[in-house]
């Protein structure tokens, strides 16, 4: 079990998708507007990773070697259709605010990047607590950028205004300030990585 | 027995001048630009000086401590970032505005590179544009001098560059008026005269070359005569270069020894980058003035400059 416990935690720290792996950038920069934004990908990419990577771990003694990514792709692609019609059929709003970037999972480095590096050569348990991980660290990166750039880019958190007369860091809600957050952020954890060792 | 022979590197002839004293003769330059947009928009300018440079010398001591390495606020290098950036806010903004500019300006502008003499881009400027993308409303609200304003305290105008963007002809600013400063504008850029007597102390002591300032005000002339807005040939290049930031842009903040070019060759390829992404911005860009945006944008260019205008080394092909 403790072994399981492992591969989950390394994708929230040791190997975190966003901040150490510096996989999947394109959606964490375009949207982590909002706190609401940020879960609601995170959730999304976390259902994909998990589903992806047990179809792949099961699927990978016969597929053959020269069609494995086109094969990875229509399992990724399947799971990430049922995230956008469900998102589509109960929560239309968080669909247009995510727009494009839900399909857009299908690429998302993360994913592919599990099922070639991972699902592909370890069992389904295995692949099953890593793709969880992987995805609740792409969650909690995705919650602390746009925490970050809500709360200080809007003042506001979940929406709401919090502290009054606060005048809002504008440059943090446009791309630049992504940009700016997210080099902060890469920056800030590899000082703590290299401050352990 | 001592040996009185003394081995030891070229070059063996010393001049004595360090970083640091370089740094404050640019500070003290930078004095006079200050005192005119002190007497030029009162003592709500002077406060925004001194916050702004307070603010920078503490947040450089303070980063310094934290990631201990040697304190170094008194090199003066921090003193002149403070300055340049609170000379390019307007008179009246917030007090937290300089404050928060100079800390960004230090911590992400230069610190976070690893100090004086590796920062890419020049840390005023950088300042200067976070505070421009996030707080434009204080950034371009300019006020009248104090003497056009009598019996209120201050009162808005657009500066000049910005009417101008807006097609209101400007008969009624003479060019004596810009030359003195007798217009709306950043504290430290409106006298254009005394930002010409500092700059005139830097060249004559040799601390600036005149490549970069030269190159630059006379790209801007040129571009600004030949595409004016009153139809070709026919520009009022003595406008654009009295009004704006181009002077302190261009003598104070162009030529920062470390985000400029080594080589005067490429510090003219350097000026004349800067002259025209500058006439660009003002003549068709969406603001304005382009000076901040200009240096950014010829700073991260730097490097490249650099490695074209390396002087062949004596012997090597």
């Amino acid at each position: 079990m403790k072994k399981f416990f492992n591969e989950f935690l390394k994708g929230i720290i040791k190997e975190n998708p966003t901040f150490v792996l510096a996989l999947g950038l394109c959606p964490t920069l375009a949207v982590s507007i909002s706190l609401i934004n940020g879960i609601g990908m995170g959730i999304a990419a976390t259902f994909v990773l998990l589903g992806s990577n047990i179809i792949i771990s099961l699927i990978k003694n016969i597929v053959p070697d020269r069609v494995r990514i086109p094969c990875f792709i229509v399992v990724i692609a399947t799971f990430v259709t049922i995230v956008e019609m469900t998102m589509k059929a109960y929560s239309p709003a968080l669909n247009r605010a995510l727009g494009i970037y839900v399909p857009l999972i299908v690429v998302n480095c993360i994913v592919l990047g599990r099922a070639e590096a991972y699902a592909q050569k370890n069992s389904v348990l295995n692949s099953l607590f890593d793709g969880l991980g992987m995805g609740v660290g792409f969650t909690l990166a995705l919650l602390l950028i746009s925490g970050i750039r809500e709360i200080l880019g809007a003042g506001k958190v979940f929406g709401f205004s919090v502290v009054k007369g606060f005048e809002p860091v504008f440059v943090l809600g446009m791309p630049s300030g992504a940009l700016l957050v997210i080099g902060l952020l890469l920056g800030f954890f590899n000082l703590l990585k290299n401050r352990k060792i | 027995m001592k040996s009185r022979l003394i081995v030891s590197a070229s070059p063996h002839l010393h001049k004595d001048e360090s970083v640091s004293r370089i740094m404050w003769m640019v500070a003290i330059a930078l004095i006079p630009a200050g005192a005119a947009g002190v007497f030029i928009f009162g003592t709500g300018a002077l406060r925004i000086i001194i916050l702004g440079v307070a603010s920078a010398l503490a947040t450089e001591g303070i980063l310094q401590a934290l990631t201990k390495r040697k304190v170094s606020i008194l090199d003066g290098s921090a003193v002149i970032t403070g300055l340049l950036l609170a000379y390019n806010l307007p008179p009246k903004v917030p007090f937290w505005l300089p404050i928060i500019g100079s800390f960004f300006s230090i911590a992400i502008g230069k610190q976070i590179f690893g100090g004086l003499g590796q920062n890419i881009f020049n840390p005023a400027l950088v300042g200067r544009v976070f505070l421009m993308a996030s707080w434009p409303k204080y950034m371009t609200t300019f006020t009248q001098p104090l003497r056009a304003g009598a019996g209120f305290d201050a009162v808005t105008s657009a500066t000049p560059l910005a009417a101008l963007k807006e097609g209101k002809v400007l008969e009624s600013i003479s060019k004596w008026d810009l030359f003195l400063g007798l217009r709306a504008g950043c504290i430290g850029e409106v006298c254009i005269f005394a930002l010409l007597l500092g700059a005139a102390f830097l060249l004559l002591r040799g601390y600036i070359s005149w490549h970069i300032p030269v190159t630059y005000v006379f790209t801007v002339a040129v571009f600004t005569f030949i595409f004016g807005s009153r139809g070709l040939f026919a520009g009022d290049w003595l406008f654009h270069i009295l009004s704006g930031g181009l002077i302190l842009g261009a003598f104070f903040m162009a030529t920062d020894y470390v985000t400029s070019p080594l080589t005067y060759k490429g510090q003219v390829i350097f000026g004349i980058g800067c002259g025209i992404i500058t006439a660009i911005i003002r003549l068709w860009g969406g603001y304005p003035e382009g000076v901040s945006y200009a240096i950014l944008m010829m700073n991260a260019a730097t490097p490249i400059i650099d490695r074209y205008t390396r002087h062949r080394v004596y012997g090597i092909k």
